[in-house]
């Protein structure tokens, strides 16, 4: 056999090595292999699958929209300020980074503070968007657009909420990774959310 | 909380499991997890296999056992199906394979997350609870075939289309959930917490399988997650996402304007990257045991994890092949026949690659490496059928025969469940450090190996006679020539046996767990890192000093020059200790 | 021994295998309908098939007995050969080849029905399967879901003049005159279903909200079985209805001996 001398003293002949040196990894908050936080990859993973979920969901609804009985159905002008209400949220998230990154105490807390408490706010404009709807008279079983336009905001408002427990824990023990990734998150959702509505808007 | 050794920068470890409760029940171990996640499973797939004798007892003596009704036939069929494919399958190979190897095989001491990843079990637990609830509530569970094609699951006519439905679908639900929880962890874990040295060309394919199952899983998942939410609420709140306007039993339906079709399309997005989500770690798993139990490198390793890859992308675009004959636009038809068959390209390198592995190997015939040679045979067997079906024009004859049945279950009934024994027979005294019964292990080995193929071999040509799937009692079909009844009087029998020689395995475990021929550390002689770990591995898994560095490939076995048959990953090569001991 | 058994079995499986295929003991039903070709595509996928499962089996049987354990040997350090397996790939093409190409063509004429067809209309509902002929006119007239009544279950337009020659034949059967070649619009009242009828070879899904299409040509005049392919609920296996394939002059009459929508709905009584 030729690949024997080939392999002699070589660990193998398909010993490429290549392809991430293997790390001996480490902390969630510190580098394995790759050079970033374990922590980090887990959420930037995360927020792949949660991607799939929203492109899932609007392929759906282009697939509907193609239909030729499609009627599309009154967006409620609250959104607009829960947009915004949602950009300030991501904003204050960011601001609260900035400090932490200087280790600037008090303006961390109260960014972190600010960011969830807007997080909620949002929430709460958004049922309040369903109400106002629900009084139109347009339930979740009134016509396809209206039951798409709950199922896109109830996922979303999903996402939201459970980004408001790791809030929770992130605001009880604020480190500088930990705000990264909360807003990482809430940027995400707040990009997301842009794409959802402009969807809804548009069509 | 971690084990920290002077000078050695060391992974984070979950808490140490102090009382009985973090040791057995709520623990973060890894390995625990693994366990949990093997016993719920079989469990459920004990359930599913009884199911399944229900229905192999109306179709071999049709009328006979007046307690299988049609509605707890179509029951049987569809609880059958969908505990087989997600609780059983899906939740062992990745589940169980994915928290006991990933970490043992990378050198890790966990999980990235240990707390995610036990939040992931208990997840999983509660929806198969959720799943047995469902047979025990008014109307039973949901009776529409595993496939939930709407609008039959959720209108009456079907069984359990009032809380069964319900309960299946937010069991699904939670198990897509749970399932995110653990793939979080093994794509971390592997990307992550590899050891000093381990490449990812280093990896032994079990952990790459089980990776790449992973990230199609969590591509994949997703959209049945949006299908069963749209479909829950197509039920619960009277949304029409995929019932059009329809009458039934002469009564017009409050339902407008939804596309069924748009669900089968949801669901064989995922429907199709499943079947490798399954397949992928088994192959990884019988990829180990042939290179140990044949005391001979795995034949072409890169082009193993080049067909890994490849064949993990190509299950994304071949999904429509589950839906020629639907009513989908029939051009799709020429393109998705070319992409499914090109996936037989890297689907034969790997039988090609574990056979040649075999030429000229020291073949021990224990019994894993049994069980690995059925999984070669009925994996290949499966997918020459998949070529039948896989080319549109024969899907019209064949689909939604009992072809398409027979098919499936050579694939995912038999050669991932040999794979999964494989794997039990192999692994089981790396988790409990004593042997199982290799006596027995042989007898459950033939009459698993010989009934199931005695089962599905003829069931492909009671599907070429025209026999559909899913039929309470065909003697009314005129086409169907009468030593077909006999033939299923035969399948029935011989499934009875296979069944009941499941018992022995279930004995040969549970007692092997107590008294068990002690393994000792390395019983097989394998060249992996989990067997370098103390067996069994103790939490935090390389005890008290650093965890091995890896110094190459996992398939070192018969080297020529070497006195023994196998060199560990662990054990430095020439030029390292030339070096004076390399990254140590 | 245990590997002689192993080696045996292989052989014996295989064995099995290829007797179940050459004796045709279980094989489809005699063909009566112009997709014979799908026949024998079968059959030349059962032979591409079948040498890589007699070779990888035949393969496996042998390295497992002549290569066991317990003679004393070592293994065959043997890691890698590209050419053997880019050899191995390209046979593995020219297989897939092979099959796809003709597999391929068939398709092709397979959804493109020819020119000169008869258009039958099929109406499933749990579970019945209905038929509606065109009538002189050769236009069905339009019919939906939405204007279903207990008397008018196709859902017809009864003003369009169109549907007034319609033959609308409820719970079948479905007949045909030999020769012509036929293709189907199918609909359906409530779930999907799926049109089989294993002698025509051909099946197509029936799906509530859409027309779906499959054509073929009966060749053999007499009696058939449609049966429902896709589950449907729990009366699916019951959903078998009959198939009439007769010769031209008699398919014309007996269209004539069923009443058109006009005479149906002027004369209620004269609907069955």
């Amino acid at each position: 056999m030729p690949q024997v001398e080939e392999r002699e003293g070589l660990g193998g002949v398909h010993d490429r090595g290549g392809w991430g040196s293997g790390g001996g990894g480490g902390d969630s908050e510190l580098p394995g292999a790759f050079p970033l936080p374990t922590a980090k990859l887990g959420v930037w993973i995360l927020l792949g699958v949660a991607t799939v979920i929203f492109s899932a969901l609007v392929s759906a609804y282009l697939v509907r929209m193609g239909l030729p009985d499609w009627k599309s159905s009154p967006k409620p002008g609250l959104l607009w300020l829960n947009t915004a209400v949602l950009a300030l949220s991501s904003l204050s998230f960011q601001r609260a980074l900035r400090a932490a990154r200087r280790a600037e105490a008090p303006t961390v807390r109260a960014g972190i503070r600010l960011g969830g408490v807007l997080g909620m706010l949002f929430i709460a404009g958004q049922l309040r968007a369903w109400g106002q709807l629900q009084s139109l008279g347009l339930g979740v079983s009134s016509n396809p657009s209206s039951s798409f336009f709950y199922l896109i905001t109830a996922l979303h408002g999903l996402h939201l909420l459970g980004g408001l427990v790791a809030w929770a824990v992130v605001s009880r023990r604020p480190t500088p990774l930990r705000i990264e990734l909360c807003a990482l998150y809430w940027h995400f959702l707040l990009a997301v959310w842009g794409v959802l509505y402009g969807l809804l808007l548009l069509t | 909380m971690a084990h920290h050794s002077p000078g050695y920068h060391d992974h984070y470890v979950g808490p140490e499991p102090r009382s009985w409760w973090t040791r057995y029940v709520f623990c973060q171990d890894h390995k625990v997890i693994g366990i949990q996640y093997a016993l719920t499973a079989l469990f459920v797939g004990a359930v599913g296999m009884v199911l399944s004798w229900g229905m192999r007892l109306q179709l071999g003596f049709p009328g006979e056992f007046s307690f299988i009704d049609p509605s707890r036939y179509y029951q049987a069929v569809t609880q059958h199906g969908m505990i087989m494919v997600i609780y059983l399958l899906t939740a062992f190979l990745l589940g169980t394979f994915g928290n006991l190897l990933i970490p043992l095989m990378l050198g890790a001491r966990d999980m990235a997350f240990p707390f995610v990843n036990m939040l992931s079990y208990w997840v999983y637990l509660l929806s198969v609870l959720v799943l047995l609830a469902s047979f025990f509530v008014p109307g039973g569970p949901t009776g529409g075939g595993w496939t939930l094609y709407p609008p039959q699951t959720i209108l009456k006519g079907t069984p359990g289309s009032d809380l069964g439905i319900v309960l299946m679908l937010v069991s699904l639900i939670l198990f897509i959930i749970g399932f995110t929880m653990g793939g979080l962890n093994y794509v971390t874990t592997v990307l992550q917490l590899r050891t000093k040295g381990m490449t990812l060309m280093r990896m032994p394919l079990a952990v790459w399988g089980i990776f790449v199952a992973t990230i199609l899983a969590l591509l994949a998942f997703p959209a049945l997650f949006v299908g069963c939410v749209m479909q829950l609420l197509d039920r619960v709140a009277g949304s029409s996402f995929f019932i059009p306007t329809i009458v039934q039993f002469g009564q017009l339906q409050p339902h407008e304007g939804g596309s069924p079709l748009l669900f089968q399309h949801l669901f064989w997005y995922f429907g199709h990257p499943e079947v490798y989500i399954v397949i992928l770690p088994a192959m990884g798993v019988i990829s180990e045991i042939i290179a140990v139990h044949a005391r001979k490198p795995i034949f072409g390793y890169p082009m193993m994890v080049l067909s890994i890859l490849l064949i993990g992308a190509l299950s994304f675009v071949v999904w429509a092949h589950h839906m020629y004959t639907s009513g989908m636009n029939p051009y799709f038809g020429f393109l998705f026949a070319v992409s499914t068959l090109i996936v037989a390209i890297p689907s034969a390198v790997k039988v090609f690659n574990w056979v040649l592995t075999l030429w000229r190997g020291n073949i021990h015939l224990t019994t894993p490496m049994l069980f690995a040679i059925a999984f070669l045979n009925t994996f290949l067997i499966g997918g020459l059928t998949g070529l039948f079906l896989g080319n549109v024009v024969l899907d019209f004859p064949l689909q939604d025969t009992y072809f398409v049945v027979a098919h499936f279950h050579m694939v995912m009934g038999v050669a991932a469940i040999v794979a999964i024994f494989a794997g039990i027979y192999h692994w089981f005294p790396k988790v409990t450090g004593r042997m199982m019964n290799e006596t027995l292990g042989k007898i459950h080995f033939w009459a698993t190996f010989v009934g199931t193929y005695a089962i599905f071999l003829p069931m492909h040509y009671i599907g070429l006679t025209g026999v559909p799937r899913r039929y309470y009692d065909f003697s009314n079909l005129q086409f169907v020539p009468e030593s077909v009844h006999s033939l299923e009087r035969f399948i029935t029998v011989v499934a009875l046996v296979v069944g009941v020689a499941q018992l022995l395995f279930a004995y040969n475990l549970v007692h092997s767990i107590f008294w068990g021929k002690p393994s000792g550390q390395n019983p097989w002689h394998a060249a992996t890192l989990e067997w370098v770990a103390p067996t069994p591995a103790p939490h935090g898994n390389w005890g008290p000093v650093p965890p091995p560095v890896v110094y190459r490939w996992p398939y070192d076995y018969s080297v020529p020059g070497e006195v023994e048959d196998f060199i560990p990953q662990n054990r430095p090569t020439l030029q390292t200790q030339a070096a004076g001991g390399g990254g140590e | 021994m245990q590997a002689l058994a192993v080696a045996f079995t292989l052989v014996a499986m295989i064995g099995a295998t290829i007797i179940l295929t050459v004796a045709k003991v279980w094989w489809f039903a005699p063909l009566a309908s112009n997709w014979g070709s799908l026949d024998t595509l079968i059959v030349i996928t059962f032979a591409v098939t079948g040498l890589a499962l007699v070779g990888v089996n035949l393969f496996i049987a042998y390295a497992v007995y002549y290569h066991r354990a317990g003679k004393g040997h070592k293994a065959v350090f043997f890691v890698d050969n590209p050419r053997l397996e880019w050899g191995l790939i390209a046979a593995t093409t020219v297989g897939i080849v092979v099959l796809l190409g003709p597999g391929l063509y068939y398709y092709a004429q397979l959804i493109r029905p020819p020119r000169d067809h008869m258009v039958v209309e099929v109406l499933t509902q749990q579970w019945l399967w209905s038929y509606r002929y065109p009538g002189q006119d050769g236009i069905l007239g339009p019919a939906s879901t939405r204007r279903f009544t207990p008397a008018n279950q196709f859902g017809l337009d009864l003003q369009a003049p169109a549907s007034q020659d319609d033959v609308p034949v409820l719970g079948g059967p479905l007949a045909l005159p030999v020769g012509q070649p036929v293709l189907l619009r199918m609909r359906s009242n409530d779930v999907i279903h799926s049109f089989y009828v294993p002698e025509f070879r051909v099946k197509w899904d029936i799906v509530p909200g859409m027309v779906t299409e499959l054509w073929f040509t009966p060749t053999k005049t007499g009696e058939f079985q449609v049966i429902c392919a896709e589950l449907c609920g729990v009366g699916h296996y019951s959903m078998v209805g009959k198939v009439v394939v007769m010769e031209p002059a008699a398919f014309q009459k007996w269209l004539s001996e069923h009443p058109t929508v006009a005479q149906i709905f002027a004369n209620p009584k004269a609907q069955r």
